[in-house]
């Protein structure tokens, strides 16, 4: 409980400053929200089972916490560490269970549009059906063979045709007025909803919770409305949830929302549906195999309560702090989106690779000019990446990143790219 | 065969009797065709550059198919894969589909099917031709320049920012935009003034008033795409501030021009389909078309709706929830008029005499494709629904139905019923059957397992995929290979009948309609002497004297002779 006061002041006063309210949790969670059918296959693994859902979970998260510490602090030495347990849930396979059409929406308010779905594709089997019928009837029956004539019949019939004018305007009139109606409560959200930010470039997301976590799988709670406010660095992108029916272009220099209400924990696919360019099919991609098909993509990861969020928002930011500069360097590489553009095994990709043999030495830029390689360069290269650019590389190329780095996670980037250059 | 009754000589009667010669070997030389002011030989310029449009397109549309055969690379890397789907979509919209009916068939056989001698404007017609060359080579040119990568559908601010060739393709654009202007200025003109006596605007065949509907979208929508892709270059040379959110523009106003164009552009595509398909249902179905008046009126008011619909690609991008709603009801009222249609065509099918010549394959397909292919489009009007499948493969199956299943197979369908009036030779029956039923089922195989895909999620213009996607991809390949290869057949067969096809009658299908009446192939002002206007769709008067050739009883010379005695 300790551990969540401050995060529950940060988040009211970020409501206050936002002029949005945000959902009180703690304690009281359960009570306004609706909980989720917590089985023993919906809970995480690695996260101790009695921490997570009341509010009696100091115990655990600090147990937690205390081994992401202590395993962050040996693994310089040790080798890779055990990924965090928010990180474990993000990396556990994609719940796809549902008809043959689609997969379950797990959005408390998009059954409606589902329903609407399925009745339009029963309409439309009917409809075909029908036509196709008459039509193969009509070809085999009325097919020319010896003898056979076409029989004189009405070129028009006032009452078939009104009818069959009247009853697909009354159609079209249901569809439309109850997919309207539909679509007013997908879009609308609730006054209360816990707020998230959402950034997206080429090609990577950054989600920003109330308490200043950022990371590239969306974490939210369910059984509580979450919205989005978005925004692009670059061109357009599109964020999509398939299972929650999400879309919404996200466009630069003007926020756009979504929100959802999550029924059922679990993990759940994240997309970006507006054409982007090269790794528009790879937006967060954190994993590739040999042939460059994405293993792991961000994903949208719904915790069963919003005592388990706030656990998450928690925890993250401690082991966003706590880590030793070259790793949260590591991590950063990938969560920020760094590794769509640039490797770190020195060969070239959009941008120049990471592990660059020439750390402390002059290189030449396309414009002839000699820099020296140290740490102001790759600052000004991460802050205002169009100061200057390496020969053959697109100048402009990569977005800026001012303003959307601490000073220790710039530290961490920097210390990264330097423990490279062997 | 046995029990229809026709005077003797009427299978003798003598055929084309014409005094000059056809108007393929009137003149000789390749000038005679380059600077050629005949409508007939400007349309098969623009056929042949066409089918070789189509050949490149669909090209590219293997290609993708194939790599998208796997998950991860195939054959080639994101980038490459991005511009095949780019290329494909830009040499099919703006090459093939667009001009294909209108430019290419409506110049070859709407002032015959009119009985005038020639379009009202000859030389703007050759005009027209030379820009849509140009604007052709420029789009093609932007494969050695660099490639392209934005989609057909150019949208900023990613067109800003590329390195690929925008410049080059939004030129070709804007000259093809011209072509597609002056095009339908001509018809416009042609189709007002130069109507023979007798034929009033409800003696016009359903064609004539698909093209008729379909030159007014071309006048009217098409120099907004010019202001578009004008608007985009000049922002990507001269960063003014028009569609760069860094300079204060609006990359969703792009969207509002392009889709303003973009969306009567679509019903330019669909509409001569739909008018073709009235052709050749009545003609091979031997009955008149069902609720005439209500096609006509019904291809006019497409025309109008189609200005109104266009923020409904715009639904997730931002759009305000009013323009969403006003947008999404406009969108069904779209949909009326369609459906009716297809009733039409379905009704007229009853108690007919129906021939399974190739043209009614296609005309057949047609009709079950278009079926699909708007009712899909329901899901898409709804605006709950939408929020679903918006962009994804469902869109891409959806838009393929309607462009593809019922254009092209339009398009494919009047290119063999006409053929033999305009080269004067008939294609392969067989050949052109087979590929027709190649054509319906690769169709489908290809694209119905995308609908299920995009329901399920699946983004369009996606390089690499989730796994449980790949079923469906490769049924989905399959299914393109079979298509692509019944297309390239049928392309070969028909142009191989050049030199082995038999020679064609004057009437091979028994049409009601004007050209019909014209020598095969036409001579150069198309009618040795004036055209007769008979009662449209009415076949009562035509019987087949022989295979693939059908006269009018009333030109039997007995009935000639009984009349001028009767005087």
């Amino acid at each position: 409980m300790k551990r969540v006061l401050p995060i529950l002041i940060v988040l009211v006063v970020a409501s206050v400053a936002s002029g949005q309210p945000v959902v009180t949790g703690g304690s009281n969670a359960s009570s306004n929200t609706v909980a989720p059918p917590a089985g023993p296959e919906t809970s995480p693994p690695g996260l101790p089972q009695s921490g997570s859902a009341t509010g009696s979970n100091a115990p655990a998260t600090a147990a937690a916490l205390g081994s992401a510490a202590g395993s962050g602090a040996g693994s310089a030495a040790a080798g890779p560490k055990a990924k965090a347990w928010y990180d474990v849930l993000a990396d556990k396979p994609i719940e796809e269970e549902g008809t043959f059409f689609m997969p379950r929406a797990v959005n408390r308010v998009a059954d409606e549009s589902d329903l609407m779905f399925y009745s339009v594709l029963a309409l439309s089997i009917f409809f075909f059906a029908a036509i196709a019928i008459c039509t193969v009837y009509f070809v085999i029956k009325y097919r020319h063979r010896p003898g056979h004539k076409a029989e004189p019949s009405a070129a028009h019939n006032d009452t078939l045709e009104i009818t069959w004018t009247v009853i697909p305007t009354l159609i079209c009139v249901f569809l439309f007025w109850y997919g309207w109606q539909s679509y007013i409560r997908v879009v609308t959200p609730p006054q209360k909803a816990v707020e998230i930010d959402v950034l997206a470039w080429r090609w990577n997301w950054q989600f920003t919770h109330q308490n200043g976590v950022t990371d590239s799988d969306l974490h939210v709670p369910a059984g509580v409305p979450v919205r989005l406010v978005m925004t692009s660095k670059d061109v357009i992108h599109s964020f999509y949830a398939p299972a929650m029916r999400v879309k919404q272009d996200v466009l630069p220099r003007r926020f756009t929302y979504a929100w959802f209400d999550a029924t059922k924990p679990g993990t759940y696919r994240l997309t970006c549906a507006e054409y982007c360019g090269t790794s528009h099919a790879q937006m967060a991609c954190l994993a590739t195999d040999e042939t460059g098909h994405c293993t792991r993509r961000a994903v949208v990861v719904v915790h069963k309560d919003l005592a388990e969020y706030k656990k998450y928002l928690d925890d993250k930011l401690a082991d966003q702090m706590k880590l030793p500069p070259v790793e949260l360097g590591a991590l950063l590489y990938e969560k920020k989106g760094c590794n769509q553009c640039h490797t770190v095994d020195g060969s070239p990709k959009v941008g120049p690779s990471w592990k660059q043999p020439d750390w402390g030495k002059m290189i030449t830029m396309d414009d002839g000019q000699q820099v020296k390689m140290d740490e102001n360069y790759v600052k000004e290269s991460i802050l205002v990446p169009t100061a200057k650019a390496r020969p053959g590389f697109q100048k402009g190329a990569m977005p800026s990143f001012e303003g959307q780095l601490k000073d220790n996670e710039l530290a961490g980037l920097i210390a990264y790219i330097k423990s490279l250059k062997q | 065969m046995a029990t229809e009754t026709f005077p003797e000589s009427l299978k003798t009667l003598p055929q084309a009797p014409v005094s000059e010669p056809d108007f393929l070997h009137i003149t000789k030389g390749w000038k005679s065709w380059a600077f050629t002011l005949d409508h007939k030989r400007i349309g098969m310029m623009y056929l042949f550059g066409i089918l070789f449009s189509l050949i490149l397109g669909g090209t590219f549309a293997l290609l993708l198919r194939t790599e998208l055969w796997a998950p991860g690379k195939t054959i080639v890397g994101a980038d490459t894969y991005n511009q095949f789907f780019t290329l494909h979509g830009a040499i099919m919209v703006f090459l093939v589909i667009i001009p294909g009916i209108p430019a290419a068939l409506g110049n070859i056989i709407m002032p015959i099917q009119l009985g005038a001698p020639d379009v009202a404007f000859p030389r703007l017609n050759l005009a027209s031709f030379y820009l849509w060359c140009s604007g052709a080579l420029l789009l093609v040119l932007t494969i050695p320049f660099g490639g392209l990568d934005t989609g057909w559908t150019l949208y900023t601010p990613y067109s800003l920012e590329t390195k690929t060739a925008v410049m080059v393709a939004t030129s070709g654009v804007f000259l093809l935009g011209f072509s597609s202007i002056f095009t339908g200025l001509n018809f416009l003109v042609t189709i007002h003034k130069f109507r023979p006596q007798g034929m009033g605007w409800f003696q016009l065949p359903l064609n004539i008033w698909a093209i008729y509907g379909t030159a007014i979208m071309q006048v009217l929508a098409t120099p907004v795409l010019g202001i578009t892709v004008l608007l985009l270059t000049v922002e990507r040379f001269g960063h003014i501030g028009i569609f760069d959110p860094t300079l204060g523009g609006d990359p969703v106003l792009f969207q509002h021009f392009f889709w303003f164009y973009s969306h009567p552009a679509v019903y330019i595509m669909i509409i001569p389909g739909m008018g073709v398909v009235s052709e050749l249902v009545s003609t091979y179905a031997r009955k008149p078309i069902f609720g005439y008046r209500f096609i006509a009126y019904s291809s006019l008011s497409l025309a109008l709706l189609s200005f109104l619909v266009w923020g409904h690609h715009m639904f997730v991008s931002g759009q305000s929830r009013l323009a969403n709603m006003v947008f999404s009801a406009l969108t069904f009222t779209v949909g009326i008029p369609s459906a009716i249609k297809v009733f039409n065509w379905v009704a007229t099918l009853y108690k007919a005499d129906i021939r399974l010549k190739t043209g009614m394959i296609y005309a057949l397909s047609f009709i079950l494709l278009f079926t699909i292919g708007g009712l899909t489009g329901l899901f898409l009007g709804i605006l709950s629904v939408d929020v679903h499948l918006h962009d994804t493969y469902f869109v891409v199956a959806h838009f393929h139905y309607v462009m593809m299943g019922s254009t092209l197979v339009a398009f494919l369908g009047a290119l063999h019923h006409w053929w033999p009036k305009f080269t004067g030779r008939m294609y392969n029956e067989k050949v052109g059957q087979t590929c027709g039923l190649g054509v319906f089922f690769g169709f489908n195989i290809t694209f119905l397992p995308q609908f299920v895909m995009g329901a399920r999620g699946m983004p369009r213009r996606y390089w690499d995929y989730d796994p449980q996607y790949q079923i469906f991809h490769q049924i989905s390949t399959i299914g393109a290979f079979i298509l692509g290869i019944s297309i390239f057949i049928t392309v070969i067969s028909l142009i191989s009948s050049l030199w082995t096809g038999k020679k064609a009658a004057r009437n091979p299908w028994g049409g009601s309609s004007l050209e019909w009446q014209a020598p095969t192939p036409p001579t150069l002002y198309n009618f040795e002497k004036p055209p007769v206007v008979h009662e449209l769709y009415n076949y009562d008067d035509l019987v087949e004297v022989a295979e693939d050739r059908w006269e009018r009883l009333s030109d039997a010379p007995e009935l000639q002779e009984a009349k001028k005695e009767a005087h």
